[in-house]
């Protein structure tokens, strides 16, 4: 009996393989001098004692053939042929070296040639891109700057500093005209002088609160980027009674709001209060202000 | 140790401990072999000092109180701010030479008016989601930046085509894992490139309490404790990305908070609600920069001169050490 097919009945059919690797649909080969890295009966390198196999090494493609004179010699047992770099020329020379050879094997290793050649090219392609450096994170690290960030947070107080970053710009005035915050002692002389000015001439007081109600107008309109509504709203107070006036008013402050493109935020309304509170008392006289000034 | 030991031995595990527990000085409760009595003596040991703590402090707050005026201040708390080591690059706000070197550095343009800041925005290859809507978000916090997608291409072509274009600044976010975590910012016409590990990312719709989208206006910047010159060359950095001109119209404010090395971005809506106090609600998005290095020229990472890089081994020994 053949020691070949022995060989091959006991290692390819019954027997342990190491090299053999069984999936659901196919068997495969992992020995490295596999042709085709199937498991057959004439792809195994161990049962055929005449094969070859093209290989290949930091770039540059081999020819290994095995031959039975030499199955004494595993040392001298693979003889390698360099091939050449060009690619018709590496063809002619697997053709010349296997030329006896049976069919299959010439016609797998040229196969297997120009894989090789592909995904070469393909490789030396990709190295001229841009590579990602993978650089690996340290776990350690990681969670030490993590936690350190979260103690930064708490530490840093944001909300705080950026409040009073704002305060400190507008202390320095560089918000320039457009907020009107009447500093407390004026605002305490301002108190003052309304209270006084009751007992004064009407003019002088009704100019006074004119420019206060103009003034205050004013912020509501720049605040609000829209000059005219408000001006309308104002002006509708003069016919209707207090309450309805201030009604209106906060109704109509708030319909202009939701018009607004969202320029102001929630909190707008709750700034409004306070405004309405002083035109409250100043308004007792404002129909006789409003058809002086019409 | 015996001496010790009887008394705890005779409590045994149950019964409750005396009063006053006086143990001798030889004792050490470590020694107990019987775990059982060793935790419970370790118990009474802890309670005893917890007590005389209390009383400690019992004690010298009637102190304090009975002075009245006259009693010193109290002890400002050690924190890491306070005991930071002290740096020799901190900036004197009135070193000549700073404001020198300020006058004539790469954004000196920007600062005396003669550019418009002009951003491109981008990303690393194949963007997330997650990293786009971040860009989108990005894009329209800072005025007049454009965002444009990397399709494979290499960020050296693309800066010279920047610069052709006008652009003075160059943001690329770097994205791993599907989440953005790195920044690269590149001030164009040749100037200093940063490379920023960034995390906690925040979109908008993860932000609770926010309010409704940020407008066109322009925004203040805030730009907070940048003390060292690598700090104020960042600081520069992140303030030329911004228009000179805010609109105050707009109440709204970008911050750049630094804290311990890390830089906090916040983008908020003000309002002032009296003289004394204003009240701020955060819109847009927010994450942590923390800077890895900075180099001369426009980004190269072979070739490039670098200014500073943060080297682990070296600067990260001291836990009071900061850079910015």
């Amino acid at each position: 009996l053949c020691p070949l097919q022995v060989v091959w009945s006991m290692l390819g059919n019954r027997q342990f393989c190491s090299y053999k690797m069984t999936t659901k649909t196919q068997n495969f080969c992992r020995n490295e001098y596999n042709l085709t890295g199937l498991c057959n009966r004439s792809s195994c390198p161990l049962a055929n004692s005449q094969y070859a196999t093209v290989r290949e090494e930091k770039g540059r493609c081999y020819l290994y053939m095995k031959t039975i004179e030499r199955a004494a010699f595993p040392r001298r047992l693979w003889e390698r042929v360099l091939l050449s770099k060009n690619y018709e020329k590496a063809l002619e020379e697997i053709d010349e070296n296997l030329i006896y050879w049976p069919r299959f094997i010439r016609h797998k290793c040229k196969q297997r040639f120009t894989k090789i050649t592909q995904y070469l090219i393909r490789i030396r392609k990709l190295t001229l891109k841009r590579q990602r450096k993978l650089v690996p994170l340290r776990r350690k690290i990681e969670r030490r700057e993590n936690r350190r960030e979260e103690k930064a947070l708490i530490a840093a107080q944001l909300d705080n500093a950026i409040e009073k970053e704002l305060l400190e710009r507008l202390k320095q005035d560089t918000y320039g005209d457009i907020y009107n915050f009447p500093i407390h002692a004026f605002d305490k002389a301002l108190e003052q002088q309304d209270a006084e000015s009751e007992s004064e001439s009407d003019a002088e007081r009704e100019e006074d609160e004119d420019d206060d109600e103009d003034v205050d107008k004013r912020e509501f309109v720049e605040a609000e980027d829209s000059e005219l509504s408000d001006f309308e709203d104002m002006d509708k107070l003069e016919t209707s009674s207090e309450e309805e006036q201030e009604e209106e008013e906060e109704v109509e402050e708030k319909a202009s709001h939701s018009k607004s493109k969202g320029k102001t935020p929630l909190k707008g309304p709750a700034r409004r209060k306070r405004p309405y509170i002083e035109i409250e008392y100043e308004e007792e006289t404002e129909p006789s202000t409003k058809t002086k000034a019409a | 140790a015996g001496e010790g030991s009887a008394p705890g031995s005779g409590d045994g595990a149950g019964p409750p401990a005396p009063e006053r527990v006086l143990f001798p000085p030889t004792f050490s409760v470590s020694e107990i072999k019987n775990k059982q009595r060793r935790h419970f003596m370790f118990l009474r040991w802890k309670q005893q000092q917890r007590k005389e703590k209390l009383a400690l402090k019992k004690k010298r707050r009637k102190e304090r109180e009975a002075l009245g005026d006259k009693a010193p201040p109290k002890a400002v708390p050690k924190t890491i701010e306070n005991q930071r080591v002290y740096d020799e690059t901190t900036v004197d706000p009135n070193d000549e030479e700073v404001a020198f070197d300020e006058a004539t550095d790469e954004f000196a343009p920007y600062f005396n008016r003669q550019t418009v800041p002009k951003i491109l925005i981008t990303t690393s290859d194949r963007p997330r989601g997650r990293t786009v809507r971040f860009c989108e978000q990005l894009a329209t916090v800072i005025p007049n930046s454009h965002v444009f997608y990397r399709r494979g291409l290499a960020l050296k072509r693309i800066i010279p085509q920047c610069i052709a274009r006008d652009f003075t600044d160059l943001i690329v976010i770097n994205e791993d894992r599907k989440i953005p975590n790195g920044l690269v910012l590149s001030h164009l016409p040749d100037g200093p490139t940063a490379h920023f590990r960034m995390s906690s990312v925040r979109l908008r719709k993860e932000i609770k309490r926010k309010g409704k989208e940020p407008t066109e206006h322009v925004p203040e910047v805030i730009l907070n404790n940048f003390t060292t010159r690598l700090g104020h060359s960042i600081g520069r950095m992140f303030a030329a990305l911004f228009p000179h001109d805010p609109q105050f119209i707009g109440r709204q404010v970008a911050t750049f908070h630094n804290q311990r090395d890390y830089i906090f971005f916040r983008f908020h809506r003000y309002i002032f609600k009296s003289e004394k106090k204003v009240g701020i609600q955060e819109l847009g998005p927010r994450f942590t920069l923390k800077l890895r290095s900075l180099q001369k020229g426009t980004f190269d990472s072979k070739f490039g001169e670098y200014e500073w890089i943060h080297k682990r081994r070296e600067m990260d020994t001291s836990r009071r050490k900061f850079h910015l």
